[in-house]
């Protein structure tokens, strides 16, 4: 079993080891702009409990980015895989389980969406933001990743076309990344609005990321519903995985 | 080697595979002939582990497919119809990433590459991306990865579709001698003559039911040996006849041009499924 995730997770090493440099680049871009836009931007002007609203956003930016590394570098090649390229079937055919497959997959897109979060935790520091990096931080990182790679298992199994694909994007990870406490705190929005926003993964990984990386207590509970949310996922992985030969 | 025994297939209301049974000797090539959709690639899933079967069973190496999936798998190649190649990866590192996937040891799976990839004559652009090779030399990699963890039975799904004919019959000599070293294939085709070329049983399949099945000599003669062939304003006709004498005899009562000759698969197959294949 252990075996078989390394050969599944060694095939995405393999690929990405060939554009290592295309992927650090283009994995820059979009952070630097969060950074520059709403750090320096419009940032200069806005004070957040009494810290600079730069070091307010930079856990938010770190939540954001990561989920959607973690969830595209599964979601798209997957999904193309499975409906195009076919490529899927080698490993159906193959002598290995399901889960193996699943958690190769799943492991390999967090580790994506880990490298870009070094990068921009790098940048951000550059950008002269404070923040305090310690093992609960990587923890919630790390679970964060887990989360939105296995949710894109889930999807791209599901997902019947490329542009279903795009619309998953569009339709939940995008909200996501506006409101789920990465750019403000969503205290002061409609009751219900904010309960929706609290059940949502990204939020919780805000919380966390932000409230120990300004020094705070880490909250535990988010940390568990993180869990919660990846082993569901991967547990619905497997399982349509197993459906996929019905 | 292969056993089917009442296996159907359906999918929601349509039945792609109806009461399916049949079995196939250890070393022996067994072609699965039919026009599109008779089932023959729903079949091919079915045994290579990618579908379930709806009812039935299925027997490979002494192995019943619902209870021991993974033995089946590791004893078995499959090359599929369409090309499922890696195209991230090399030639070598897509037999690499099957090699591992099917537990190779290091050693012994360096070896197995390098020596297949000269055998299907590819070991100098085993380092260049996939993307970039013809549909031939797709196929030949296939085929190298199907080979690669020494299966003992292989499974072609229309393995020489839109290759040169130099580039087929290659594939089929190479096909012979994988039967020479005791291996058991299994491959569906619409090209007849390639079932007459390769196979020593044939079975021919239409909407989903086996209609025949029997070696190619057997199904050519079912209906007579001879055949005369000519064309009205209905288009071709062809009828049976036992004997050279009696097919003469009727060629000469006809006015338009017409064709004496021996009958071959094709005028079997499509007396038997009503419809002329399209190749």
């Amino acid at each position: 079993m252990v075996y078989d995730i390394w050969t599944v997770f060694w095939r995405d090493w393999l690929v990405l080891k060939r554009r290592i440099g295309r992927f650090i680049l283009s994995r820059m871009v979009s952070p630097v702009l969060y950074l520059v836009a709403f750090g320096w931007g419009l940032g200069r002007s806005i004070q957040v409990n009494q810290g600079s609203y730069l070091d307010f956003i930079v856990p938010g930016i770190i939540a954001l980015n990561s989920m959607n590394i973690s969830f595209n570098s599964v979601g798209s090649p997957l999904n193309m895989s499975r409906l195009y390229h076919k490529t899927l079937e080698e490993y159906l055919i193959a002598p290995i389980a399901s889960s193996s497959f699943v958690i190769g997959k799943v492991l390999s897109g967090a580790l994506r969406g880990l490298i870009s979060s070094v990068i921009i935790i790098a940048l951000a520091y550059l950008f002269g933001a404070h923040a305090l990096i310690n093992s609960w931080f990587l923890l919630t990182l790390v679970l964060n990743c887990l989360v939105f790679a296995s949710m894109a298992f889930v999807a791209a199994m599901v997902m019947n076309s490329h542009e279903d694909m795009a619309n998953f994007n569009t339709y939940i990870l995008l909200p996501m990344s506006f409101l789920c406490a990465t750019f403000f705190v969503p205290d002061h929005l409609p009751t219900l609005m904010r309960l929706i926003i609290e059940l949502l993964p990204l939020t919780h990984a805000s919380y966390a990321l932000r409230a120990i990386a300004l020094g705070g207590d880490v909250p535990k509970l988010s940390l568990l519903v993180m869990l919660v949310y990846s082993i569901s996922f991967t547990g619905i992985g497997i399982w349509l995985l197993e459906k996929v030969r019905e | 080697m292969i056993q089917i025994e009442g296996f159907s297939k359906s999918f929601g209301e349509r039945v792609a595979v109806d009461n399916l049974s049949l079995r196939i000797a250890k070393g022996e090539i067994f072609g699965l002939l039919g026009p599109n959709g008779a089932g023959k690639t729903t079949t091919i899933r079915v045994l290579t582990m990618l579908t379930r079967p709806t009812t039935g069973k299925i027997i490979i190496d002494g192995s019943e497919a619902s209870q021991d999936e993974k033995h089946i798998k590791a004893v078995i190649g499959v090359v599929p119809q369409h090309f499922n190649l890696d195209i991230d990866l090399t030639p070598r590192e897509n037999l690499e990433l099957h090699g591992r996937l099917h537990h190779m040891l290091p050693e012994v799976r360096k070896k197995r590459i390098e020596e297949l990839l000269k055998y299907v004559e590819l070991d100098d652009r085993a380092n260049d991306m996939v993307q970039k090779f013809s549909g031939g030399m797709k196929r030949r990699l296939m085929i190298a990865r199907a080979l690669l963890h020494q299966p003992k039975v292989l499974f072609l799904d229309e393995p020489t579709v839109g290759l040169d004919p130099q580039v087929r019959r290659r594939l089929w000599d190479l096909i012979r001698r994988l039967k020479n070293q005791g291996l058991t294939v299994l491959l569906t085709t619409h090209y007849i003559e390639e079932a007459e070329n390769l196979c020593q049983r044939v079975a021919i399949m239409e909407k989903g039911k086996l209609i025949a099945m029997d070696s190619p000599i057997a199904i050519c003669r079912r209906f007579g040996e001879y055949v005369v062939e000519w064309s009205d304003d209905k288009g071709t006709k062809t009828k049976f006849f036992p004997d050279r004498n009696s097919a003469s005899s009727f060629a000469t009562t006809l006015t338009t041009t017409t064709t004496l000759r021996q009958a071959n698969l094709e005028d079997a197959f499509v007396e038997l499924t009503g419809r002329k294949v399209v190749n």
